[in-house]
């Protein structure tokens, strides 16, 4: 087949395949991802009225998302909710513990060494390797700004 | 000898004769609308089973078991096994069938597998080299999304026109004597590339190559499209569905009246959360062995035309930003 009937044929694709709903997508978004920054937000406040130092409440309040994405993939509720949720479970840390544990889970069978050890940054490895790397790039261009400046 | 009709088409000498035929599925399938059709329904998809692989050969297996249970033949007489899967190496059949010491035809048609094995067998019988052999095929959501998508439990949003595996499987006993419908023609399937790379919209891969064999297949017989009760496609799904009626339009098919697809057939749409349907070899396998064979022994099919479909891709192309390519083969069977 020619690339110009391909092109008509993906025109038709086009019109034959619904779209994702996207103002539903973002509402439901909107909501789950600010649900869990507020929850994050209010354990923060609770910690900061039982005497804990701003940045320790800060780590204690990640320490506790992340365990409650971990132990909501174990029994499998996290990916009901991300049905739904989508980018608002995805964006927030708790969708990196999820990232992480799910294949941790699904590869079980294949051993701990070759099986979850292996594959448990199969998702979350790309946003590692590229974060590392954008540091590192942003970390240059602040130290190359404060030689010109003379900071 | 067997007759060859145009490029693509047999039609078989001695026809194969479909003796019996079994569907097993597991939650997904029983809260269907196909559900009263399956010969065994397995709630839990791991079926005490220790990884997803093991589960789905578990459910070829016992699709097998039934189905030769139900025809009443000794295993000693079956001359072969013809079965395909959509796991790396097809090792969902093998395994599956150890235990039956057999001899085995593994092929791999991805969804358009029921019909491939369907084909292989029946020629085994048609020429006179066995006088019984089985086909038949499966597929797992779990086993399936593992290896060609995402881990089960990450928290992921499926596309509108991504479509749902059916867990389970199909399988069919031929035999060259016997009473029942019987395989009377098979159009071979050729790839069909349309460019396609979004592989999650895998009826529009693959709806180019059904339509492609369904024209070989009126031109080869000289059939017309009113002469089947029911053309019935694999897994095209909703999106894949549209295009294909679309397509045999503009090649002169009219599709409107006696064509479906197992796809849209076995889930109910909205209540299932299903998005544009079912896919998987067991969608074809599950729902031609089950409710298909069944409306034809009660006699409301006289004769269906049965076209799977097949999309050839892993996941290594796709990433390597490969076309999925389209397969499709054809059976006519007869009352």
């Amino acid at each position: 087949m020619g690339q110009k009937e391909n092109e008509r044929y993906q025109k038709k694709v086009m019109e034959a395949s619904p779209r994702s709903p996207v103002w539903k997508n973002c509402f439901f978004a909107f909501v789950v991802g600010g649900g869990i920054c507020t929850i994050g937000q209010g354990l923060k406040q609770v910690f900061g009225w039982v005497g804990m130092d701003g940045e320790v409440a800060s780590s204690f309040v990640s320490v506790i998302l992340i365990f409650c994405s971990a132990l909501f993939t174990g029994i499998g509720w996290y990916d009901d909710l991300a049905r739904y949720a989508g980018a608002g479970t995805l964006v927030p840390i708790t969708g990196f513990a999820n990232a992480v544990v799910s294949p941790a889970l699904e590869y079980k069978t294949e051993g701990m060494v070759t099986g979850v050890a292996a594959k448990m940054f199969i998702i979350s490895g790309p946003v590692i390797v590229y974060g590392v790397l954008s540091a590192a790039f942003l970390g240059m261009i602040r130290l190359a700004f404060q030689l010109v400046m003379g900071g | 000898m067997d007759q060859r009709l145009g490029v693509r088409t047999v039609a078989f000498s001695n026809p194969p004769v479909i003796l019996e035929s079994a569907a097993t599925g597991s939650k997904k399938e029983s809260e269907g609308k196909l559900a009263a059709d399956f010969d065994l329904l397995v709630p839990d998809p791991l079926w005490e089973e220790k990884s997803w692989e093991t589960a789905e050969s578990k459910f070829l297996k016992h699709a097998i078991s039934i189905a030769v249970e139900k025809a009443g033949i000794e295993w000693s007489k079956i001359g072969c096994i013809v079965s395909g899967d959509l796991m790396n190496q097809c090792t969902s059949t093998a395994f599956a069938i150890k235990d039956f010491h057999r001899p085995l035809l593994g092929v791999y048609g991805a969804c358009s597998t029921m019909a491939e094995s369907m084909i292989v067998a029946a020629n085994f019988i048609s020429s006179g080299w066995v006088e019984y052999a089985v086909a038949a095929t499966s597929s797992h959501f779990c086993s399936a999304e593992k290896q060609f998508r995402t881990p089960l439990e990450y928290g992921g949003q499926r596309t509108p026109t991504a479509q749902w595996t059916v867990t389970g499987s199909g399988a069919a006993v031929l035999s060259a004597i016997g009473t029942g419908p019987k395989i009377t023609h098979a159009t071979l399937g050729k790839i069909v590339d349309r460019g396609v790379t979004d592989a999650n919209n895998m009826g529009a891969a693959m709806a180019p190559a059904f339509v492609d064999t369904m024209v070989n297949h009126f031109k080869d017989t000289g059939r017309s499209v009113l002469d089947y009760d029911l053309i019935v496609s694999g897994d095209l799904g909703f999106v894949g569905r549209e295009l294909a009626v679309r397509l045999a339009a503009e090649n002169g098919l009219d599709f409107s009246v006696n064509y479906d697809d197992c796809g849209c057939m076995i889930f109910d749409r909205v209540k299932q959360d299903v998005h544009a349907g079912a896919s998987g070899c067991a969608c074809a396998g599950t729902v031609f062995c089950g409710h298909l064979m069944k409306r034809i022994r009660r006699g409301e099919l006289k004769r269906i035309l049965f076209a799977p479909t097949g999309a050839l891709m892993s996941p290594t192309t796709c990433m390597q930003g490969e076309s999925i390519l389209g397969i499709s083969y054809a059976v006519s069977i007869e009352q």
